[in-house]
């Protein structure tokens, strides 16, 4: 493939051309398991689920017959989609911006000179390690109206107890908390990594010129640190619309569909109300809008290329 | 430095500043910890103390055994480390296989593959839930331990981060064990896989961490004490409507998150390095 020079010379026509048909064979060969696989449950069900969408359930006797586009229209139609979408637009909003900022700010101060820092470190990266599941069980119970931590702190400050997530107004902001306690210190490690690799003459120097710290944060380190916010924003994306595993314990989408977020509604169509047709509709649905967001981090990335 | 802070007539506002933002830091990592904190608690207290905090109050590790017996959790703790091995050793031979081939084999159709191989980056298993289930249906193998994992053995993202390290392998090493003689698997075997060992590392606790807090997929393809991993099970132990308290639930919260937390805690150095080495791309 790349032998040197003098070698490649003596080489005959022959020789070059079965190198070439080796690599074509074992590199087909080396990558075959792999490809066999995500065909199967990558490539064939995206397809599927686009093909499942323009047919209709099939219901006892009857079997699945083309609909064109009704399963769609349904879906236009459908309160429950609009609202299940509207919340995920809200979740992602608020998780996203309130884990970046706070794991910047917990990067900076685990990097920094303050006492007891392993401690910091260690109680900002705990949450990371539980599993989703666990995290919701503890904080079903952190909720719980009454006896819950919530209530106790705020039965302190004289605040009546509340049905955190039996009210339709205060669950999905006590979603959203959740999966900003448990990311935020998964992002910091990515912060760190990079504060660490930053050279302390530009705080000496910045010192010297008698710049605040803030101003330089805000001039220096933060525009420093953008390749890494865009690499940590498009995770916090994808975990967006990804996890749902919180809701499936602690609200079941409810109190009326007010935390209902997208792939939690493809779960009850899908495996509760085994609707096989409108469960890949919704399926193309979120598929389409993380086709547009990976767009947008394509365009992102291509610029990160450019001025690194 | 030292000097040009003693010489800074601001200091003292800089050191009212510094502990502001120390108590700041700590005030957060208190909130942060908390919730734990308080799980821990109703964990190792009766259950009469669980929102009741006392100095005095008598400890107990009742809950745990009460937990333990009310769910078959042995039975969900073996079936975690099943799906979590069989995951990983998929895993690990897949991509090392598939990144070997894109890093060092220029193969008609390269580029289209690598393009297919990097869509599941975004087409990912955990939304193609509907179409899967109807595959593992037609192959005969819902409700076992091989169905929960297949969708995730040909990981895009591993083969990915392995053919960025087999390609900054320098080449004169592989062309060194061929011109001894070495077959493509043996050079694999002998260059490639010893020098990528810190990112085989790094790879497997991101996915063995993955994988048994992995949750939603696993619910829906399992429906038998003998399949369901320990998030499912535990799912199930803590929605039942027999009035089990919440201490007895914290302790099993507890316990089935204990042995990926406790390895945390012994290897923290690593975990914190592995995820920032499988991070940063």
């Amino acid at each position: 493939m790349c032998a040197s020079q003098p070698i490649a010379r003596e080489l005959t026509d022959a020789a070059v051309a079965s190198i070439r048909l080796a690599a074509h064979i074992h590199g087909w060969l080396l990558l075959l398991p792999a490809a066999v696989l995500l065909v199967v449950f990558t490539h064939y069900p995206a397809v599927a689920t686009i093909i499942d969408s323009f047919f209709s359930t099939p219901k006892g006797s009857r079997s699945a017959v083309f609909i064109g586009l009704d399963n769609y229209q349904a879906m236009l139609d459908d309160p429950v989609f609009w609202r299940a979408l509207g919340n995920n637009i809200v979740y992602a909003a608020s998780v996203i911006p309130l884990t970046i900022a706070l794991a910047l700010a917990m990067a900076v101060w685990v990097n920094g000179k303050i006492a007891g820092r392993p401690l910091l470190r260690l109680s900002f990266f705990t949450p990371t390690v539980l599993p989703m599941i666990a995290v919701a069980n503890i904080w079903l119970f952190f909720y719980s109206p009454g006896y819950g931590l919530l209530d106790q702190v705020l039965g302190l400050f004289g605040i009546a107890t509340h049905n955190w997530l039996g009210n339709e107004h205060t669950a999905l902001a006590c979603l959203i908390a959740v999966a900003v306690w448990k990311d935020a210190g998964f992002f910091m490690i990515f912060y760190l990594a990079a504060l660490q690799q930053m050279s302390p003459r530009l705080a000496e120097a910045a010192a010297l010129e008698g710049a605040s710290r803030w101003y330089f944060f805000r001039r220096v380190t933060f525009p420093l640190l953008m390749p890494t916010t865009l690499f940590v924003l498009i995770n916090a994306i994808i975990n967006s619309f990804r996890l749902v595993d919180h809701i499936v314990v602690m609200t079941q989408g409810g109190p009326d569909n007010s935390t209902a977020l997208l792939l939690f509604y493809i779960y009850e169509v899908g495996f509760k109300f085994w609707d096989t047709a409108y469960a890949p509709t919704l399926t193309v649905a979120l598929l389409t809008l993380l086709a547009i967001l990976a767009l947008g981090q394509f365009l992102i990335l291509d610029r990160r290329i450019h001025y690194q | 430095m030292n000097s040009a802070a003693a010489m800074n007539p601001l200091r003292s506002t800089g050191r009212a500043s510094a502990a502001i933002e120390t108590a700041g830091a700590w005030l957060l990592a208190i909130v942060w910890i908390l919730p734990l904190a308080y799980a821990l608690w109703a964990a190792i207290h009766p259950s009469a103390y669980s929102a009741h905090f006392i100095l005095n109050a008598p400890l107990t590790l009742e809950n745990f055994v009460t937990a333990w017996n009310a769910a078959p959790f042995a039975r969900y703790f073996l079936n975690t480390f099943l799906l979590v091995t069989m995951i990983l050793a998929a895993q690990l031979i897949l991509c090392t296989l598939a990144a070997y081939a894109f890093a060092r084999f220029a193969f008609a159709g390269r580029e289209i593959a690598f393009i297919l191989v990097l869509l599941q980056l975004m087409i990912m298993p955990d939304v193609l839930i509907v179409e899967n289930y109807r595959t593992m249906s037609a192959l005969g193998i819902v409700d076992t331990i091989p169905a929960i994992g297949l969708p995730y053995m040909a990981s895009a993202f591993g083969i990915f981060l392995l053919r960025q390290t087999f390609k900054s392998v320098p080449r004169e090493l592989d062309e060194a064990a061929r011109v001894e003689g070495a077959g493509p698997l043996q050079v694999l075997l002998k260059v490639y896989v010893p020098l990528a060992k810190p990112i085989y590392i790094a790879y497997g606790l991101v996915s063995v961490s993955y994988h048994w807090n992995n949750f939603l997929w696993p619910l829906i393809i399992t429906n038998s004490v003998s399949t369901r991993p320990l998030t499912v099970g535990l799912q199930i132990f803590a929605s039942s409507d027999q009035g089990i308290d919440w201490s007895v639930i914290t302790a099993a919260t507890l316990m089935t998150s204990a042995p990926l937390l406790i390895a945390f805690l012994l290897f923290q150095r690593q975990f914190v390095q592995s995820f920032m080495r499988a991070g940063i791309r």
